[in-house]
């Protein structure tokens, strides 16, 4: 057992290297033959075949995916490489995708305000930001957030923490359903949500609602970014603190690791991803809608990190793409599916929260280090607290 | 080397100052805010905080689930109050549905009094059960795994209760009189001295079988020390699953009555309220039991006026303001009203 935790993630250097090489490359091709698939292939296929892929393969279910990866490799690096747990995560969420709502629509049309944005043609009131200022603007309006909900908080116990975060990720989305009246200020819209939200542009090129495959395309780029972000975090100063800080604190301190400002940043880095992930929802689904952002969103997303294996990037990516798509397209087609071949009205979509819930409780029984784990998760997660016995 | 030492206690001192202040200024709020509606209108406030005290009393029992469970095993047991809410569907299924009690007659009292015991035996059963198939394989796993599992707990509970009731919530006709008196001006709904004469006995009852009985000495000295209880004679499972029994008979009670008073049931209601009673049981002092209790009547009491005075930021906030409360117990003071701080075990 100890030559695994002195041997970083349990293989050599070298060899996780290639690994990460291979699924990189493995990820690139696929998102790559996806869209070229999209583009060149799809329109020249004959009727039944597109409303097959239309139906079980959708770009909207694909860019979803996408912004999933990158949100669920956020929560990972709170609860997968600081070990903190975090139920409020759609706060973040949320957070982001009203900052879209707020900056790349005609929302408040008091204003007119225009940088570098794309108002849609004949409506220029509101204020119009450029898609990717606003997803750095999201992200750090989300990372103060994060340390706004974690500096009071981190001090508690782990499953105090979870928690406040969760009453967090209570009080925010209802901050946002009740927020047509704030002081006599409509600041959300309410239930109605903000829509539409502006295009994105590449280069002068505007891409709308209907240029779905270049959104998945934008999309996985920053899904790709925050798998960099998060191998190269990983190895660093700061990943190695965290993993520290989550396998026995106490010792992590001792050794020197600054254990508010480690968490903080995790907690930052964290929320960073669900915002930009919350802005790129809204350019997906071209609205902010308050009542999307439930508790049900913030499992879903730790259930696709516990899935991967908690802490590994590329389980974590697979479990993201994989729930993700059952729960946007697999169950409803499924459900259709069978309802047509057996004549019943089985009502698949609500099966979601069973599917879910065993999810994770079986995962946590039988497979607490996930489908794809590290050697170094997986030691961790077997260890028992014996030695800790006198509680 | 003076210097530093001064340095350090003057900073911790300007901390000190802070919190006080703080609190001072969110007690004052609180006070002056309570104080302007009482003058407005004493005989309202009074109507609102009882029904604030009649929910406050449900959210007691619900918490005692988790203040047991706490208490016993440090799980936050998120399925307790998905628990209470297939206390309320079975409640609402058997007494309403199939025995059509439904209205106020003698004969139905007793019908009420039989399903308050099944209910409370069929939530004791489950929560046992799932104990059993759970939570029991991973007491000795790093303590993000229960709490995963118990997350997982809650949506598959949420899941039964989807299924039992469907998608939208349901409206029955009760036992308990949906009438009320008014006393000097004060409105007093029958269902709610009904809720106290149900809900305090049950509360004595559990005081004594806890303090009293030898499985509850039996549960407090497991709760003290796993290893040394064993030691010592104790059977640790048989008690960890009669404490889990305990804490569903609870929440199964408050289910009926729940179902009773307000009529309604819907296969999300265990979400927020045991969310609400988790903070009961934390403003109270977890693992305590008289916390639990007061915790659950001030929640209930704070919630039940900031929903109904006039001068309040109203129902649509509920939620904001119990977990606000949440927060800032967290922040202040982690271990609660009655509950005596410690420092993390290592």
């Amino acid at each position: 057992m100890s030559d695994v935790i002195l041997e970083d993630s349990g293989v050599p250097v070298h060899l996780a290297a290639t690994n990460n090489r291979k699924w990189a490359i493995g990820f690139t091709l696929s998102v790559i033959i996806i869209f070229a698939f999209y583009q060149y292939v799809y329109t020249s296929l004959p009727g039944e075949v597109q409303n097959f892929f239309r139906a079980w393969l959708p770009l909207t279910s694909l860019g979803e995916a996408m912004i999933f990866v990158l949100m669920a490799l956020g929560l990972n690096i709170v609860v997968g490489y600081a070990g903190l747990l975090d139920l409020g995560y759609v706060a973040f969420w949320a957070l982001g995708g009203y900052v879209a709502g707020w900056l790349m629509s005609g929302f408040f049309d008091s204003k007119t305000i225009n940088f570098g944005g794309h108002p849609p043609v004949g409506l220029p009131n509101g204020i119009h930001i450029n898609f990717w200022l606003v997803l750095i603007i999201g992200g750090m309006f989300t990372a103060v957030w994060g340390v706004i909900i974690g500096a009071p908080t981190l001090r508690l116990k782990s499953d105090y923490l979870a928690l406040v975060t969760l009453g967090f990720g209570e009080i925010i989305p209802q901050f946002f359903v009740n927020g047509e009246n704030v002081g006599g200020l409509n600041l959300t819209n309410g239930t109605q949500g903000i829509t539409p939200i502006d295009d994105i542009t590449v280069f002068g090129h505007a891409f709308g609602v209907f240029d779905l495959q270049w959104k998945f395309l934008i999309y996985s780029a920053l899904a790709g970014l925050m798998i960099i972000l998060s191998l190269r975090l990983r190895d660093g100063r700061l990943g190695r603190a965290w993993l520290a800080i989550r396998e026995d604190e106490l010792a992590a301190s001792m050794m020197g690791v600054p254990l508010m400002r480690t968490k903080l940043s995790s907690y930052a880095v964290g929320a960073t991803a669900g915002g930009v992930g919350g802005v790129a929802f809204a350019t997906l689904i071209n609205g902010v809608f308050a009542e999307r952002f439930n508790f049900a969103i913030s499992i879903i997303i730790l259930a696709m990190v516990v899935l991967g294996g908690m802490g590994n990037v590329w389980g974590v990516m697979i479990g993201a793409v994989i729930l993700s798509w059952i729960n946007s397209t697999g169950l409803v087609q499924f459900g259709n599916v069978v309802n047509g071949a057996l004549g019943t009205n089985i009502n698949f979509p609500s099966f979601n929260f069973l599917i879910f819930g065993l999810l994770l409780v079986m995962m946590m029984l039988f497979r607490r280090e996930g489908f794809i784990p590290e050697a170094r998760t997986r030691v961790i997660m077997h260890e028992t607290t014996d030695h800790q016995g006198a509680h | 080397m003076t210097s530093t030492a001064i340095g350090v206690r003057k900073r911790i001192q300007i901390n000190t100052i802070l919190v006080r202040l703080s609190i001072f200024l969110i007690g004052l709020g609180v006070f002056s805010w309570l104080g302007v509606n009482l003058v407005r209108g004493p005989a309202d406030f009074v109507t609102v905080a009882i029904q604030g005290l009649n929910n406050g009393a449900l959210y007691a029992l619900i918490a005692l689930g988790y203040t047991l469970v706490y208490g016993i095993i440090e799980l936050i047991n998120f399925a307790h109050g998905d628990l209470f809410m297939l206390g309320a569907v079975f409640s609402a299924s058997l007494l309403s549905e199939r025995l059509h009690a439904v209205t106020s007659t003698p004969a139905n009292w007793g019908l009420l009094i039989m399903t308050l015991i099944l209910a409370m035996a069929f939530c004791a059963a489950l929560n046992v059960s799932i104990e059993r198939v759970a939570y029991r394989r991973l007491r000795e796993a790093p303590k993000l795994a229960p709490l995963i599992t118990a997350v997982g707990m809650s949506f598959i509970l949420q899941f039964v209760g989807l299924h039992w009731v469907g998608s939208a919530p349901k409206n029955f006709n009760t036992v308990i009189p949906t009438t009320s008196m008014n006393v000097a001006g004060v409105t007093i709904r029958y269902s709610t001295l009904m809720i106290f004469a149900l809900t305090i006995p049950l509360l004595l009852l559990m005081v004594f079988v806890v303090n009293k009985t030898r499985q509850g000495k039996a549960m407090r000295a497991v709760a003290q020390d796993k290893d040394a209880a064993r030691l010592m004679g104790v059977n640790v499972n048989k008690t960890i699953s009669f404490t889990f029994a305990l804490g569903g008979a609870m929440a199964g009670a408050a289910g009926l009555m729940y179902e009773q008073t307000v009529g309604t049931v819907s296969y999300n209601l265990g979400f927020q309220l045991g969310l609400i009673a988790f903070t009961s049981a934390v403003m109270g002092g977890i693992g305590n039991l008289y916390g639990a209790v007061l915790g659950g009547l001030l929640i209930g009491l704070i919630q039940g006026l900031n929903d109904g005075l006039p001068i309040g930021l109203g129902q649509r906030w509920s939620q904001s303001v119990v977990f606000g409360i949440l927060i800032l117990l967290m922040v202040y003071r982690p271990a609660g009203l009655l509950g005596k701080a410690t420092t993390e075990k290592v």
